[in-house]
C-alpha cells in the first residue's frame, strides 16, 4: 500500500485527472485540492499511468471512480473486475471510492456506457446486494452516483430519489451527487430538479460532480440533454449547485471534463468558479 | 427474455426496434432517446479502436476504418471494462474481412499496434546492468536462461511490418520481405526494433525459458552465430533483460 495520508476528500474543488495535465498539475494545481481517476484506466500492470498516479497520490487526495462495475446489472458482479478493483484500492488507499447506479455489462459483453434500469423492488434488492458485495470486498464505504438518463421504464414503481434513499438506508453507502446529471435527467423527463434535490438525503452526499452537457431535441420536439462531459458547466447547473450546498453543506466538488479536454487553465478556472460559489454560499 | 438482454441486443443491432416498455417524456415513444445509448456504445468503442490502431486506420483511411470498426465492435464487444486491452480479436477479424483481403499485411500491423499497447501497460522491471555479462565465460552464457522484461513483445511477420509502421511515422517506404520485430520498453515508451534475419525464433525460444545455447539451436538457417551478439546487444541496450533464472544465477 502507498503511504498516503488522506483519509477523506477535502470540501474543496477537484478535477478529473487527464494525463496531458500531469506537468501542469505538478507545477501549479491552483485551486485544485484533489484528483479523481477512472479506476479502469489504472488496471494495467505498470508503466506510465501507474507511475503518474503514484506521484500524484503522494501529493493529492485521490478519488477512485469506477465506470465498469455494472452495479445495476441483472447478472452477478464480474468477479475478476471486482478483484482488479480491490487490487487498485488496496494499493492506492484512496480517499474515496465511487461507482454508478447503472449497468454496462451483459452476459460478458462490456458495453462501455452507463445504461439505465427500472426502479422497483427486485432491482432495488439486486443493486443493494451488489453494493453490499462491493463494500465488503473493498472493506470501505462507497458512494453511488445518480445517473443521467434519457428514457424511462414503464415498469418503474418508485421515483429515482426514493430508490437512491432506500439504497443508502439498506447498504449504508453514501451518495455521489452529480448535479449536471440531475439537471439532464430532470429536463429529459420534464421534472423539477429542485424538487429532486430536496427529496434526496443530502446529508449522505460525500462528493458532488459538475460537468457539461449537450442540448438536443427528441423527435417530438422535447428538449433532450446529453451528458457529454465535453463543455463548461452550464448556468442552470451552477444554480442547482448553489441550491445543493446551501441546503446540504459544502462538499468535495469535482469538475468533470472527459471529451474535448481543454488546456489546464480552462479546467482550473472551472474549479476556481466552484470554490468561489461555495465561498459565497457560506458567507 | 430479460429486460437487459433485449436492451443489450438492440444496442448492438441498429436495425432492431428499441425494446418494449421504454418511453420518453410524457409517455411518448423512446426512439431517439434509445438511439443516444446506441450511439454512445458504438461510437465510444469505435473511438477506442481509433486510438488503439492509428496506423491501421491511416492505411485504410479514416472513413473506411470507422465503418469497419463499427462492424468489429458489434461483433466483438469488449469482454472486460479494461479498454486499454480492447481489440485483441481485431487481427483475426481483419484477416477474414473480405473488403481488406487485398491488404495482406493489415492483420500484422494490427498485431504490432496491439503489442505496443500491451507493452505500454506491462509491469515495470529493473534492467540488468550490461557489464555483468562480461564476468561470464561463453560456456556459462550458453547455459543461462534469461529473465526478460514483462514489457517485451515479439511480432514475426511475412511482411515488412515494421517498415510499414515506420513509414507512417515519417520513415521511408518499406522494402518487401519478412520482418521479425521486437518491442522493448526502456522507460515508459515502447520501442519497436528490427531483429536480425531469423532472430524471431531465438527470441521466441528465450521467451519460452530456453537457455541461450538451446535458443540458438532454434534459430532459422539465415541466422548467423555472430548475430547472437547483435541480438544480446539490442536486448541489453533497451533494458529488455532483467536477470537470469535457474542454475544459481538468479539476479
Amino acid at each position: 500500500m502507498l503511504d498516503t495520508t488522506h483519509p477523506s476528500l477535502p470540501p474543496r474543488p477537484g478535477v478529473g485527472f487527464k494525463a496531458q495535465h500531469f506537468s501542469d498539475i505538478q507545477a501549479d494545481p491552483g485551486p485544485v485540492a484533489w484528483l479523481e481517476i477512472h479506476a479502469e484506466n489504472y488496471m494495467g500492470d505498470g508503466g506510465r499511468p501507474l507511475a503518474q498516479l503514484r506521484a500524484l497520490a503522494e501529493r493529492f487526495p485521490i478519488s477512485v471512480h469506477g465506470v465498469g462495475l455494472s452495479i445495476g446489472g441483472e447478472g452477478p458482479l464480474d468477479t475478476d473486475h471486482l478483484a482488479r478493483l480491490k487490487h487498485l484500492v488496496d494499493w492506492l488507499n484512496p480517499a474515496s471510492f465511487s461507482e454508478h447506479l447503472a449497468w454496462s455489462t451483459h452476459e460478458g459483453a462490456y458495453l462501455n456506457d452507463l445504461l439505465p434500469l427500472p426502479y422497483m423492488q427486485d432491482t432495488l434488492a439486486r443493486v443493494c446486494d451488489h453494493i453490499d458485495r462491493v463494500q465488503h470486498t473493498l472493506g470501505r464505504r462507497m458512494l453511488l452516483e445518480n445517473p443521467a438518463t434519457y428514457l424511462e421504464f414503464a415498469e418503474t414503481e418508485m421515483t429515482e430519489t426514493d430508490f437512491l434513499a432506500a439504497i443508502v438506508r439498506r447498504t449504508g453507502c453514501g451518495l455521489l451527487l452529480d448535479v449536471n446529471n440531475v439537471h439532464v435527467a430532470c429536463t429529459n423527463r420534464g421534472a423539477d430538479p429542485v424538487a429532486y434535490l430536496d427529496a434526496l438525503p443530502l446529508d449522505q452526499v460525500g462528493e458532488i460532480h459538475l460537468g457539461g452537457h449537450d442540448a438536443q431535441q427528441d423527435e417530438h420536439g422535447n428538449p433532450l440533454l446529453i451528458d457529454s462531459h465535453g463543455a463548461q458547466v452550464a448556468d442552470p447547473v451552477w444554480a442547482l449547485y448553489a441550491h445543493t450546498i446551501a441546503r446540504g453543506g459544502i462538499r468535495p466538488t469535482l469538475i468533470e471534463w472527459d471529451t474535448d479536454v481543454p488546456d489546464w487553465p480552462v479546467l482550473a478556472a472551472e474549479a476556481a468558479r466552484a470554490a468561489t460559489l461555495a465561498a459565497e454560499v457560506a458567507a | 427474455m430479460s429486460g437487459q438482454h433485449a436492451f443489450a441486443a438492440a444496442l448492438l443491432a441498429p436495425r432492431l426496434d428499441p425494446p418494449a416498455g421504454l418511453h420518453g417524456r410524457g409517455g411518448r415513444g423512446a426512439g431517439r432517446r434509445f438511439d443516444i445509448y446506441r450511439n454512445n456504445v458504438v461510437a465510444s468503442l469505435i473511438a477506442a479502436m481509433e486510438t488503439g490502431f492509428p496506423v491501421v486506420r491511416a492505411l485504410v483511411g479514416a472513413e473506411f476504418f470507422t465503418a469497419m470498426a463499427g462492424e468489429f465492435v458489434r461483433a466483438h464487444p469488449p469482454s472486460s471494462p479494461r479498454l486499454m486491452l480492447y481489440g485483441t480479436a481485431f487481427p483475426v477479424f481483419l484477416a477474414a474481412f473480405a473488403p481488406v483481403a487485398h491488404l495482406g499485411y493489415l492483420a500484422d500491423v494490427a498485431r504490432l499496434e496491439l503489442a505496443l499497447r500491451e507493452s505500454y501497460h506491462a509491469a515495470d522491471a529493473t534492467p540488468l546492468d550490461p557489464r555483468i555479462l562480461t564476468t561470464y565465460t561463453a560456456e556459462d552464457l550458453a547455459r543461462m536462461r534469461l529473465r526478460l522484461a514483462p514489457a517485451l513483445r515479439l511480432i514475426r511477420s511475412d511482411w515488412p511490418v515494421l517498415g510499414i509502421w515506420q513509414a507512417h511515422h515519417g520513415g521511408r517506404p518499406p522494402q518487401p520481405g519478412p520482418q521479425d520485430v521486437l518491442i522493448a520498453r526502456p522507460g515508459f515508451d515502447p520501442v519497436p526494433l528490427l531483429l536480425p534475419q531469423g532472430g524471431g525464433a531465438v527470441i521466441a525460444a528465450l521467451k519460452e525459458g530456453k537457455s541461450l545455447g538451446s535458443a540458438l539451436e532454434c534459430a532459422d538457417s539465415e541466422f548467423q552465430d555472430s548475430d547472437i551478439l547483435e541480438l544480446l546487444n539490442i536486448l541489453l541496450k533497451h533494458g529488455a533483460i532483467c536477470g537470469f533464472q535457474g542454475e544459481g544465477h538468479n539476479a
